[in-house]
């Protein structure tokens, strides 16, 4: 676990009158200590998390075709019942619950889960996007289960999910602040533990809401490039 | 290729076949049987059970009734004391490698090379290596007429280049049986005849059992030895190509073929 680390720099000094709501300063000094929070929480549990996500739910999708209808039936039910109940809840119930387990840990398994449910629906639209004749030319050339799924419905599938895939992905990071609940020093949290140290809030709370979206833009503009250069070539 | 049974034992034979679905019964009381490199072109009018049969012969389709046999052997059920009893999964994929099937609709994998697509099933079904597989994937491009269309994406060729690699495909894995189901309908006018004369071809230079649904009767009169006249679920005509298209006993017949003709 991160512990929250108690910011040592002097308080901003007041300059001048009571109407300077920016110190540039401040802003610089304190910049550091944000970004590394940034890195080493936010992004980590991000990136980890998606691809859990992905992972799991292309599995989720997948076992939803193919298994036996009443083992079909529970899974959806326990992918339902997770999706329908706050993240906020799933973080405290395994940080109460799991005492022993790190709490950047539980992070990890919370958001890969909790969004792995969300992405198994897309990919279930991808794979139920796959024309009939695809499925029927396989049978017809007699290709095994699982050359089926990995050479001709999975590609074909994550064609039309990337963009809400990489959606998925964006609003994940966008909940990393809830993470606070368990006590994990992410981005925001250290922005706050920073102002409440300096009675200076404005810079900390801004510079960590920039960082978001100067992670965030560039990820869609990316997700956005690798949608076109997945299209069909024609 | 695997051709354990003797001549005499028919390639395909249906035994009291019966196709629904739900209350609407497509096939009623089905029985025929094809020969060793027979080539049998079902006719008739839409909605009278012919594709149907093609699908069940590929098992692309729930038999609800009745047995369809490929070399003598069980495809679907089997009769056990007296009960109708589903063959395992790997006796029906043994039946199955033996048949191939083309489709309206190409059904080529458009994230796939037309090599690829080619060469993907002769490799995981039959084992065969990728040198072997490549090396005979060529050759049936250069029969098609595609030899250098290899490495293209299915997408980037017209419907009749599709066809052709579509055909290739399935004959990429040495079929006993070819079914052609509908192959030119979805395509332009002008290359029908291409795709036709491949097929030909294919007929002139092979012993395939074919079972043919088409429109295209001119077609149907050169490369089949028999015509089987479809109507309400039932064969209600068959015969030699000359006899059916030259002098149909049945009134049905007759009506069908004045109207597929007469555009013709």
């Amino acid at each position: 676990m991160i512990p929250v680390m108690p910011f040592t720099a002097d308080p901003a000094p007041a300059t001048g009158s009571t109407g300077n709501v920016w110190n540039w300063d401040f802003a610089i000094e304190i910049f550091p200590a944000i970004l590394r929070a940034f890195i080493e929480v936010t992004l980590l549990v991000t990136v980890v998390g998606t691809v859990i996500a992905a992972l799991l739910g292309l599995v989720i999708a997948i076992l939803l075709r193919v298994l036996p209808r009443p083992l079909a039936f529970v899974l959806r039910w326990a992918a339902n019942f997770i999706r329908m109940t706050p993240l906020v809840v799933q973080l405290l119930v395994l940080y109460y619950g799991f005492t022993w387990m790190d709490p950047l840990t539980i992070g990890f398994i919370v958001f890969g889960i909790h969004y792995a449910t969300y992405m198994s629906e897309v990919y279930r639209a991808g794979i139920d996007s796959v024309p009939k004749g695809q499925w029927e030319a396989t049978k017809a050339l007699s290709m095994s289960a699982g050359r089926t799924w990995r050479r001709v419905v999975i590609p074909q599938a994550l064609r039309s999910t990337i963009p809400s895939l990489g959606n998925y992905a964006i609003s994940m990071f966008k909940d990393t602040p809830f993470l606070f609940v368990i006590s994990v020093a992410e981005m925001v949290r250290v922005a706050q533990t920073i102002g409440a140290q300096t009675f200076r809030y404005t810079e900390a709370i801004t510079i960590a809401g920039l960082i978001f979206l100067a992670a965030s833009y560039p990820t869609a503009l990316l997700i956005n490039r690798l949608e076109k250069r997945l299209a069909y070539a024609n | 290729m695997p051709t354990p049974t003797d001549p005499e034992v028919p390639v395909i034979e249906f035994v009291d076949v019966q196709k629904s679905f739900g209350d609407n019964i497509v096939l009623k009381d089905l029985n025929f049987s094809v020969r060793r490199g027979e080539r049998v072109t079902l006719i008739g009018p839409s909605g009278s059970g012919k594709t149907t049969i093609l699908r069940l012969v590929m098992t692309l389709e729930e038999l609800t009734g009745g047995y369809i046999f490929v070399d003598g052997e069980p495809l679907t059920h089997r009769e056990k004391d007296g009960k109708r009893v589903a063959v395992s999964s790997k006796e029906q994929k043994k039946l199955r490698t033996r048949i191939g099937m083309v489709f309206q609709q190409f059904n080529l994998f458009p994230n796939m090379t037309v090599l690829e697509n080619i060469i993907e099933a002769p490799i995981y079904v039959l084992g065969q290596s990728k040198a072997e597989a490549t090396a005979k994937a060529h050759s049936l491009l250069e029969q098609v007429g595609l030899p250098d269309k290899a490495d293209q994406h299915p997408l980037s060729l017209s419907g009749g280049q599709q066809q052709r690699v579509a055909i290739a495909r399935a004959l990429a894995m040495d079929p006993e049986i070819l079914l052609l189901d509908e192959v030119t309908s979805a395509l332009d006018p002008e290359v029908v005849g291409d795709v036709l004369n491949i097929l030909r071809n294919v007929a002139d230079t092979t012993n395939v059992t074919m079972l043919i649904v088409t429109h295209e009767m001119s077609f149907a009169r050169d490369v089949s030895h028999k015509v089987m006249m479809f109507d309400g679920g039932r064969v209600i005509e068959e015969g030699a190509p000359e006899k059916i298209f030259s002098d149909p006993s049945h009134q049905r017949t007759q009506q069908f073929l004045s109207a597929v003709l007469g555009d013709a």
